[in-house]
């Protein structure tokens, strides 16, 4: 397979690619950098110039910064827990032999599917609003008060509304990873007077702990930009309550604040590249075996 | 081999495994349900809404609404057209680094994967402004080529472990059996690659279609797909429940059909194939 | 029609020289087998003719033209690949078919080259199928058909017998000798099993890190190997070698006995030792035995040898079939 003809065609074949994937990084990675060190505001047109570390001192002592990281902490980390430890417990549920195992699947991933905007409003409307939210109607049923999730939890809320899109994701590839286990290793382990407890600590877990971390990984890049579900449901607030970095950085671009967004971006590609290159080592290793 | 359970056992399993799996999907089923009822059924207790009568109200409103088609079909065009287009740079890449790879190709394929890490936030002002100096902003052309970039990397990812498996050995007895490059293609490769190939297009389509950070910050009305036209219905709207279900459900629907499709190749496209 | 010649052919892999320079001439006709431990770069050297790999310098005739850089369609070469290398997706008529509408035949000249093949290999039962159903024997026979269709000039066989089991392994190992037979081709065939090589080999080509040990006929090789990695390697069980005094003794730095050359006897002999194993078969006694001056030697006896593991025997090597070699491997003649 290895001829030189074959070389310099797969040169050429891979080259559309590389290109297109190279002017995509470097060109706007590049003009961020830039205009993050630059007075730019769409508003004001004349005043431009260069800002120094201005727009960086300006983004990181900004109160809103402070609300915004912790908030995006909270929703990667409340989301992660639950949506890994129901992934658990889910694929071993749907593990065992069961009657009517493919629909079920089907509707545990069915969430999955479901554009943000839409859960996100499904949820806030027809199951969290304090009047006519089915969880108003069972609180009433029961004659409690009603709670206003969005207005007096909303990030809680907001977690829950994400950990139900995503806990699809997780149990779908810890099922997988559980269907991988080796029978015959999980009958040896019988065979030695293992119990459940044992079996699941010693042989299960550690089995499923590649894939653990991969869910943990991948997740982790995709929660850190959660933007729409904000966006339809709190708008941030109240207050900052609900205010994550992307979307204090979106409200910044809003602004006109050219310069400011750029430095939130700067650093939340700083933010993300943390967690990557820890996804990409996995990833990496896979790629030798 | 599968081992014998006990009848009770199964019983119980089944039992609750379905409990869990209705549990899940409900909001889907409930949001179905209210957008066959009339607004002011859809606003009641659960047993009113179970109780009133059917209509198909809300779906004859939502699509009085001129603009539902053209957002639907917005997100039509912004999926396939930047999931075939990534088809078309992708295959060919995948191909080459699958096939004849180089001391290199490993790094490639690491750096590309590196550029699905950055975040969205990160690159939104440059492309916001480049959108304006273009006049690509709110226009499809803009979009596709967007979408068609963030998902690259998934895509050519994706080919590349379908590739991947395809032993080298069978393209290597098509030339030693006479074919040409181009035979190769048509009659070997072709048929071998055509599942991966489609579930590749499948989950992207999907990935496209659910794409909510890029559609809703580059789009206004012109070239926005359904997550844009769903979040209209953020505020006001949003109180009328049958045409927001209604809407919800017309968004999901061919979407969540796909995805049932493609169950068994997401986990592979989600993981990058670290997890098959 | 189906001479090759190799000469000087070399083949690097960036700075890692994998071949040598390396002549070698397979005459029309012939069956020569590439024999080796793995690794050897006997693989390389098949896909090297084949025309999979690109030759680093030096140069390959085919009947006396250079086909140094024709790509390996043009070569007139077919090839049996060890995983069979069929196509999943066609049905055994169209995978043998395949080289045939290549090269442009028509629908019909195909279905009567097609049908002759499966006459030959016995396919017919199973021509629609396709690969996936069939079992590794009826892959192999199909991944023949395939190549015979196209009457190429000479066979090439990658480890071909690899992944069957060893009772299907006899007998395609027999049904390729017949094809040979019968066709008359010339057939390259890469194996690192010794067995296969004795047995349907005209000609064996040893290889050891990408140079050739030895070439010669498979009696040549077991009863004149040039040096020790050659002896070791051919014959089963092994050779057995001893060094020291008594190697000195011949004039030699080693001396190798094979195990059929060594004679047994409940006492007396010109080495004692103490059986450890004793392996009945019926037709043929193998027998590990720790002897008291040359560690433990195998040897092979009759079938109706009765000795058992503990009982101390005898050894007496029959002096005529002793193998000398000098210090640094070579055979002294």
């Amino acid at each position: 397979m290895a001829t030189a003809q074959s070389r310099r065609l797969a040169r050429w074949m891979s080259m559309p690619a590389i290109i297109v994937l190279l002017l995509w990084m470097v060109v706007p990675l590049a003009m961020t950098l830039y205009f993050s060190f630059r007075r730019y505001n769409l508003n004001y047109p004349d005043r431009q110039g260069w800002a120094g570390w201005n727009n960086y001192y300006y983004f990181l002592t900004d109160p809103a910064f402070a609300a915004a990281f912790q908030n995006t902490l909270v929703l990667v980390i409340g989301v992660l827990i639950i949506t890994v430890v129901g992934g658990i417990l889910l694929a071993l549920l749907l593990d065992q032999p069961f009657w009517g195992q493919g629909i079920v699947r089907v509707l545990v991933i069915a969430p999955f599917f479901v554009m943000p905007t839409v859960s996100a409003l499904v949820w806030k409307n027809m199951f969290m609003n304090p009047v006519n939210g089915l969880f108003a109607h069972a609180a009433q049923a029961v004659g409690l008060q009603p709670i206003d999730f969005l207005g007096h939890h909303p990030l809680s809320s907001i977690v829950g509304i994400v950990a139900w899109a995503w806990l699809p994701f997780a149990t779908l590839i810890l099922l997988t990873a559980l269907q991988s286990l080796d029978r015959e290793q999980i009958e040896a382990s019988e065979m030695d007077g293992a119990g459940f407890g044992a079996r699941f600590f010693y042989i299960i877990l550690p089995h499923m702990t590649r894939s653990i971390t991969v869910v943990i990984l991948i997740q982790t890049i995709f929660l850190l930009g959660i933007y729409a579900e904000i966006l339809v449901t709190t708008n941030g607030g109240p207050g900052t309550q609900s205010m994550n970095l992307p979307y204090l950085i979106a409200v910044t671009t809003t602004q006109q604040d050219v310069g400011g967004a750029a430095a939130g971006g700067v650093i939340a590609i700083i933010l993300a590249n943390i967690v990557a290159i820890f996804l990409m080592r996995m990833i990496g290793k896979n790629l030798e075996s | 081999m599968a081992r014998a359970v006990t009848p009770q056992r199964k019983a119980t399993v089944t039992v609750l495994a379905w409990v869990v799996g209705l549990v899940i999907f409900f909001p889907i089923l409930w949001t179905v349900l209210l957008s066959f009822k009339t607004e002011a059924d859809a606003i009641g207790t659960p047993w009113h809404v179970l109780a009133s009568s059917w209509t198909t109200e809300a779906y004859a409103t939502v699509q009085q609404r001129s603009d539902y088609l053209h957002h639907f079909w917005n997100s039509v065009i912004l999926s396939l057209g930047s999931t075939v287009i990534g088809l078309i740079i992708g295959i060919p890449s995948a191909w080459a680094m699958a096939f004849v790879p180089g001391k290199r190709t490993k790094d490639v394929l690491m750096w590309m994967l590196s550029t699905k890490m950055m975040p969205a936030t990160g690159v939104l002002v440059p492309i916001y402004l480049i959108g304006i100096k273009t006049g690509l902003l709110d226009t499809r052309t803009g979009l596709v080529i967007v979408l068609t970039l963030i998902n690259l990397p998934i895509i050519i990812w994706m080919l590349y472990t379908y590739f991947k498996e395809i032993p080298g050995e069978i393209l290597e007895a098509a030339r030693m059996d006479g074919a040409s490059l181009w035979n190769e293609i048509r009659y070997v490769l072709t048929p071998m690659a055509i599942p991966g190939i489609a579930s590749t297009l499948l989950l992207n389509v999907i990935l496209s279609w659910n794409e909510a950070f890029w559609t809703l910050r580059l789009t206004t009305t012109n070239a926005a797909p359904l997550t844009a036209f769903i979040a209209s219905y953020s505020s006001p709207e949003g109180l009328f429940f049958a045409k927001l279900s209604a809407a919800s459900t017309l968004a999901i629907a061919p979407i969540l059909i796909l995805g049932w499709f493609s169950q068994k190749q997401l986990v592979r496209g989600l993981t990058f194939g670290a997890v098959k | 029609m189906g001479q090759i010649t190799l000469q000087q052919v070399t083949k690097a892999f960036g700075d890692v020289e994998v071949i040598p320079p390396l002549d070698l001439t397979v005459d029309d006709g012939e069956f020569v087998v590439f024999v080796g431990p793995s690794g050897c770069g006997k693989s390389t050297l098949l896909r090297l003719i084949a025309g999979l790999e690109d030759i680093t310098s030096g140069k390959i005739l085919i009947d006396g033209k250079d086909a140094s850089h024709t790509p390996p369609a043009k070569r007139g070469l077919a090839m049996v690949f060890q995983s069979y290398a069929l196509y999943p997706h066609m049905s055994v008529r169209k995978n043998i078919a395949f080289p045939l509408k290549m090269a442009g035949l028509s629908k019909a000249e195909q279905d009567a080259k097609v049908d002759a093949a499966a006459k030959v290999l016995n396919l017919g039962s199973y021509i629609d199928r396709k690969p996936g159903q069939l079992s590794g024997g009826q892959r192999q026979r199909v991944a023949i058909g395939r190549a015979i269709v196209r009457e190429p000039s000479a066979f090439l066989f990658d480890e071909p017998l690899s992944n069957l089991d060893a009772a299907l392994r006899v007998n395609m190992r027999l049904e390729i000798s017949e094809l040979h037979n019968q066709l008359g081709t010339t057939m390259i065939y890469v194996t690192h099993d010794q067995v296969e090589a004795m047995t349907m080999a005209d000609k064996i080509v040893v290889l050891q890190a990408g140079r050739i040990e030895q070439v010669g006929t498979p009696l040549d090789l077991y009863r004149r190997p040039d040096n020790i990695f050659v002896a070791g390697f051919i014959g089963s069980p092994k050779m057995n070698f001893i060094t020291g005094e008594a190697a000195a003794r011949e004039g030699a730095h080693t001396i190798g006995i094979r195990p059929e050359h060594l004679t047994p006897s409940p006492d007396g002999g010109m080495m004692q030792g103490r059986v450890s194993v004793a392996e009945h078969l019926g037709s043929d006694t193998f027998m590990y035995v720790e002897t008291d001056q040359h560690g433990t030697l195998t040897v092979r006896a009759g079938g109706e040898v009765a000795f058992r593991h503990g009982d101390r025997i005898g050894l007496t090597p029959m002096v005529e079939h002793l193998h000398r070699f000098d210090e640094s491997g070579q055979a002294i003649r």
